[in-house]
């Protein structure tokens, strides 16, 4: 579906309903993710963010009780299929997780870990994808010195924006990000949101906040989940200010979650 | 209204103070109780059998002269079945670890495995030693040699180990594997250069420990056969061997009452092999302490 600007969606999300054995945590989603935008995903506590976007990585099937139906596709194929690889699924979309979880490795092997998973030996394309990806992260004046120090060294700002490298270096398409500053301070934080904004030419993002100062500041297009229902999803200027539905209204004026 | 009246608390703090240090004591003097025996015991040791304790002593095979007898035998008999143990546990017990850890869906079967796994570790081992007698030397009839020893006390370490590194390979945060997940790595790829790596200086440990209990075993020993008079150094695992218990063992059944200084030498050497391999493995732990 291409919408005004002639954007592709990346994600169709269709119909989907997500179970944790029987507790339902998502209902009859219907949703178009587009390409080259940030996508903020808001909501209270509980309502299925973290859910959602790990579903649509397939991460979410790491807790065994997950059961799911509808479907989701990514460029055009439905990620749910038998056939379809995990595998290749997430190295096409990326993930930073809300908690800043570097290896306990150097700097230089968290960022080659990625590629050396699949198959790329050559020390000199290695080294390439390093400072590539450092960069990209906007880390690379910062540790360039120090590469084969151990990532546990650096400040949880730093070590998420090892995660973002990391994450950079298997050259996905889309990048999702479970509130990926919540551990951080305000200055961290202004750095990876800066990043974000530039990330977004060459990448899509789907982002999990529970800022909504972040999420106005940031994204493109804004959704609204509330209790595993997707309620409102639009334009984030539309969002916050001309909310269509009441609940959402209640949500960003601060009268509940 | 304040619940904590700091007038009551101030009254009874005395009160508390004193039980703190009566219980602080009472737990020091549980303590010097093992302390005094243990001093005891090696006081004994050392005063017995350093007298003894020579290169001749090292480097001699056992003799009906308790001036002549050595343990050389022992010590190497030793060396051979940990050559046997130690390969075939790791090995097995690692893979087990990763297995019921890794792979294996939480089911009925896996917690009857794991139990029974507990519940293994706890077995006298003299029960391995019956069982190593039936298995290598009658069933499979290995005979009464190193390979028969070394695998009966594999059956006897096994069930330590796997427990040991299952505890290691689950001490492994679940975010790292998340991490590598999400970037596409297969599980035997997370598994090799995510979780195992991040393990093993737990499970070399728990292996080294587990080990060094196997060597001060003398029951199933003697059960499959290791021999207590022996000239001639195994110099494959299908040989004949003693090992070091078993050596000490048949010097405290002498009736020559020298012999008690000889076997307490023997007990020395046994010590030393212990605390070397006790060492190893607190050194292995403190160099690659974990950082998450
Ligand atoms: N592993 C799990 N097993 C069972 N239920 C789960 C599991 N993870 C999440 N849930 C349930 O699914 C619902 C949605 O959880 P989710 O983590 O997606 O919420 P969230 O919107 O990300 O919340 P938060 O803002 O606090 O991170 C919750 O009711 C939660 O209890
Ligand atoms: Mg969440």
């Amino acid at each position: 579906m291409a919408n005004k600007n002639n954007k592709n969606a990346v994600f169709s999300v269709e119909n989907l309903n997500l179970w944790y054995g029987d507790d339902q945590a998502l209902y009859d989603i219907n949703m178009d993710i587009t390409e080259n935008e940030v996508t903020a995903i808001i909501g209270p506590s509980g309502c299925g963010k973290s859910t959602y976007l790990k579903t649509l990585n397939r991460m979410v099937e790491l807790v065994p009780i997950v059961r799911t139906s509808g479907q989701i596709k990514y460029r055009g194929s439905n990620i749910f299929d038998k056939s379809y690889s995990v595998e290749e699924l997430r190295t096409k979309v990326g993930m930073v997780f809300q908690q800043p979880n570097p290896f306990p490795k150097s700097i230089y092997e968290n960022i080659v870990y990625g590629p050396k998973i699949h198959g790329i030996k050559d020390k000199e394309t290695l080294d390439h994808i390093v400072e590539k990806s450092l960069k990209g992260a906007a880390l690379w004046e910062e540790v360039k010195d120090r590469l084969h120090e151990n990532a546990y060294g650096l400040s949880g700002g730093q070590q998420q924006r090892i995660c973002i490298a990391r994450c950079l270096a298997i050259e996905p398409d889309v990048i999702l990000m479970d509130e990926p500053t919540s551990a951080l301070d305000p200055i961290s934080t202004l750095k990876v949101e800066e990043l974000v904004q530039e990330l977004k030419k060459e990448y899509s993002i789907v982002i999990v906040t529970h800022n909504m100062q972040q999420a106005a500041r940031i994204s493109d297009k804004t959704a609204f989940f509330l209790n595993g229902e997707l309620v409102e999803y639009s334009d984030t200027n539309t969002l916050f200010s001309t909310p269509a539905d009441k609940r959402t209204e209640d949500y960003i004026t601060g009268r509940f979650g | 209204m304040k619940y904590i009246d700091s007038q009551k608390v101030k009254k009874r703090m005395g009160g508390r103070i004193t039980r703190n240090t009566i219980a602080k004591g009472l737990f020091f003097f549980a303590t010097l109780i093992g302390l005094f025996f243990l001093a005891a015991l090696a006081y004994r040791i050392l005063t017995q059998g350093i007298g003894n304790l020579d290169w001749e002593f090292l480097t001699g095979f056992t003799s009906y002269d308790p001036e002549r007898a050595g343990i050389l035998a022992g010590i190497v008999g030793s060396m051979w079945l940990m050559l046997v143990t130690g390969p075939v546990t790791v090995v097995l017990g690692v893979a087990t670890a990763i297995y019921l850890e890794e792979y294996a869906k939480q089911g009925r079967l896996t917690r009857f495995i794991q139990i029974n796994l507990q519940n293994l570790a706890g077995v006298p081992s003299i029960v391995f030693g019956l069982l190593g007698l039936t298995i290598f030397v009658y069933v499979l009839n290995i005979g009464e040699v190193v390979l028969a020893g070394g695998l009966t006390m594999a059956l006897l370490v096994l069930p330590v180990i796997v427990v040991s590194s299952q505890e290691a390979i689950r001490s492994v945060p679940n975010s790292l594997r998340q991490a590598s997940y999400a970037m596409g790595a297969t599980k035997w790829q997370t598994i090799r250069r995510i979780v195992l790596p991040a393990a093993i200086p737990g499970i070399l440990t728990g292996s080294i420990l587990s080990l060094s209990r196997a060597i001060g075993e003398t029951a199933p020993l003697l059960l499959v056969g290791a021999s207590t008079a022996i000239f001639t150094l195994p110099s494959g695992i299908f040989d004949p061997y003693t090992a070091m218990p078993i050596q000490i063992y048949s010097w405290t059944q002498q009736p020559n009452p020298d012999f008690q200084a000889v076997a307490s030498s023997g007990i020395i050497v046994i010590l030393v092999f212990l605390l070397l391999m006790n060492s190893i493995a607190v050194i292995i732990r403190n160099k690659f302490s974990k950082r998450y």
